[in-house]
């Protein structure tokens, strides 16, 4: 625990100083801690040992949830914009999880694959309302009932989205170690000794997918504020399966896990972008590669050592592998 | 319409079933469910588009097309799709779903990129066989022989080939042993790391089939691999992961939604194979054909 606090500490301070030094910096930073807090809603399915590929689904339609009311001037602050558009994923996430958490594993990834795509293809498709593919602009809304320039405003964004951060992922350790999330651990090893003991199991699993489309869906309201665009492609699977990635490479094993993998992401496709500019992704999927086979814990892994390697329980060698 | 709906139907089904086939196949015996599954259709697509404007260029004759078209799908599929599982899926076999998932999103992040480095990002089109073949009247629609003759037939030829080769020849049924018991078939002697190689290879073989059948038909450019992917899953999971005659049926499903869709409400083609999905995935999450007595690969 105490380690989880000292890397949570030290990732923190580093965020909090970096900016002032390089103010450059502040978006791409934003953008990445956005990213992460959809890797965090990956981890906490993970721990149930279940995989979505389709989170962007929560990321895109908050964000448009908050290109829609900035462009209809309706709530135009950020005060009121990131709540309501949060609440609206959550809402979304709580009417899918009703009927998604009964299924698991390769179904549990498909159906939240095919609910995004089809997502996707209505935001790609109903051009007079969303735009199409071309998005759309998102106006920049007042701050505190203030009207701030550009600069300003991304400098005080990117504060206000560490401290969501902060906030989110001390709520995330702390349901982790909750009997709910401790339940979701059992999900994952043992689901039927789970029902035995007189819980249900899709009452757990729904818990954690309500978080799980809360914080993508927070994470797609800051993004569009700060972007100033919003574009289907966030809803795309492409876009869903990073956010697994980032899980992966951060480690599953502590909350600021996904905020190491997500930093590390955008480093590497920034730097990707000027010095091999075609192959970012290939420079990405090397990266993910040897995290697999030579650091499965992650980077938090790395960093927290061997001992505190808390990685959940490898699961049961497969029985049959058709099954 | 509903005639030229049908038959855009019958052509884009049996593209889709190319692809799905092998998928569905992979999942039926690895148990993975290759992400990557789609790069291999797109690098069919441009080894084949390539190969035959090569061929157009030395001044060979148009039929030479199709011979070339099964060779560039045979030589993806041993070459990319043998290295990567040779390589790297054989090492997570025992570990989690997830970074089985995982690894082949990895390898398709490095094979679009590859794509785009070898093949450039210009659209590449090399429709002359399709010309070739020439068109076929259906009720007083023209439509080009290739896609309403040669693809479906290529797909029956595909569906009826990997039954009987499942069911008649040893090694298909040293594959069907090893998917229904990995221990006890190795027990009696199945060398399970080849089955494995060698169905991996076969699936990503049908993939670059599909892909190679399809560089005639439209212009290829980056991004046409994550596109059928998806598709490719949808028609997959209606039929249930792992069946092969379902996938049959389910791949002219989706054809044929989709291209009703095109008639008549065109907004939403795209949607179409997508929504079938999801409601075959909500109401028979193991797929439309797993009561029948169809077998599992």
């Amino acid at each position: 625990m105490s380690r989880q606090i000292v890397i949570g500490a030290g990732l923190l301070i580093a965020l909090v100083v970096f900016p002032l030094l390089s103010p450059w910096s502040t978006v791409i930073l934003t953008v990445a801690l956005c990213e992460g807090l959809a890797a965090l809603g990956i981890l906490v399915l993970l721990r149930a040992g279940q995989v979505s590929f389709g989170h962007g689904l929560y990321f895109a339609f908050s964000a448009y949830v908050v290109a829609f009311m900035a462009t209809a001037r309706f709530g135009h602050e950020v005060l009121l914009l990131v709540p309501i558009a949060t609440a609206a994923s959550g809402l979304l996430a709580a009417l899918i999880g009703l009927f998604i958490v009964r299924y698991r594993a390769i179904f549990f990834g498909m159906l939240n694959l095919a609910i995004s795509m089809v997502f996707f293809s209505l935001l790609e498709k109903l051009f007079s309302i969303t735009g199409g593919a071309d998005g759309k602009r998102v106006p920049r809304p007042t701050l505190a009932g203030m009207t701030l320039e550009r600069e300003s405003f991304e400098f005080w964004m990117f504060y206000i989205t560490l401290a969501l951060c902060v906030v989110a992922a001390l709520f995330v350790a702390r349901y982790l170690l909750s009997p709910g999330g401790k339940a979701l651990e059992a999900i994952k090893s043992n689901e039927t000794r789970l029902e035995y003991l007189g819980v249900s199991s899709r009452k757990v699993l729904f818990g954690a997918y309500l978080l799980s489309g809360l914080l993508a869906g927070l994470g797609g309201a800051i993004i569009a504020l700060v972007s100033g665009h919003v574009t289907p492609e966030l809803a795309y699977w492409v876009r869903s399966g990073e956010f697994v990635f980032i899980a992966i490479l951060g480690g599953a094993g502590g909350v600021a896990g996904p905020f190491l993998g997500a930093l590390m992401f955008q480093i590497i496709r920034g730097y990707a972008a000027v010095y091999a500019p075609e192959t970012w992704h290939a420079v990405l999927g090397v990266m993910l590669l040897i995290i697999i086979f030579f650091a499965p814990t992650g980077l938090y892994g790395l960093i927290a050592g061997k001992k505190r390697a808390a990685k959940p329980p490898a699961a049961v060698e497969r029985a049959g592998a058709g099954q | 319409m509903i005639l030229l709906a049908a038959l855009d139907g019958l052509a884009y089904g049996s593209l889709i079933f190319l692809v799905a086939v092998g998928l569905s196949l992979i999942f039926g015996v690895l148990g993975v469910l290759n992400i990557a599954h789609g790069s291999f259709y797109a690098i069919g697509a441009y080894v084949a588009a390539s190969a035959v404007l090569a061929a157009a260029g030395m001044g060979l004759p148009t039929w030479l097309a199709f011979p070339l078209f099964l060779i560039s799908a045979i030589l993806v599929g041993v070459v990319v799709g043998g290295t990567v599982e040779a390589l790297l899926l054989r090492r997570v076999y025992r570990k989690e779903e997830v970074l089985q998932l995982l690894v082949t999103f990895a390898v398709f992040m490095i094979l679009e990129d590859a794509q785009k480095v070898i093949f450039g990002t210009q659209p590449l089109f090399a429709n002359a066989p399709m010309n070739w073949l020439g068109t076929i009247e259906v009720f007083g629609i023209f439509y080009t022989n290739y896609q309403l003759v040669l693809i479906p037939l290529v797909a029956l030829a595909v569906l009826v080939g990997l039954r009987t080769f499942l069911r008649r020849t040893s090694f298909g049924r040293a594959i069907v042993a090893v998917t229904q018991d990995r221990e006890a078939a190795m027990a009696m002697g199945i060398d399970a790391t080849r089955v494995y190689l060698i169905t991996f290879i076969i699936g990503a073989s049908l993939a670059a089939l599909g892909g190679a059948l399809s560089s005639s038909t439209t212009s290829l450019t980056p991004g046409i691999g994550s596109g059928m992917i998806v598709l490719s899953f949808a028609v997959a999971a209606t039929a249930g992961l792992g069946r092969i005659e379902g996938a049959a049926v389910a791949a002219l499903m989706i054809g044929l939604g989709r291209s009703a869709a095109v008639y008549f409400a065109p907004e939403f083609d795209v949607l179409i194979p997508y929504l079938i999905m999801v409601v075959v995935l909500l109401i028979k999450p193991e797929g439309l054909f797993t009561t029948l007595q169809t077998r599992k690969v």
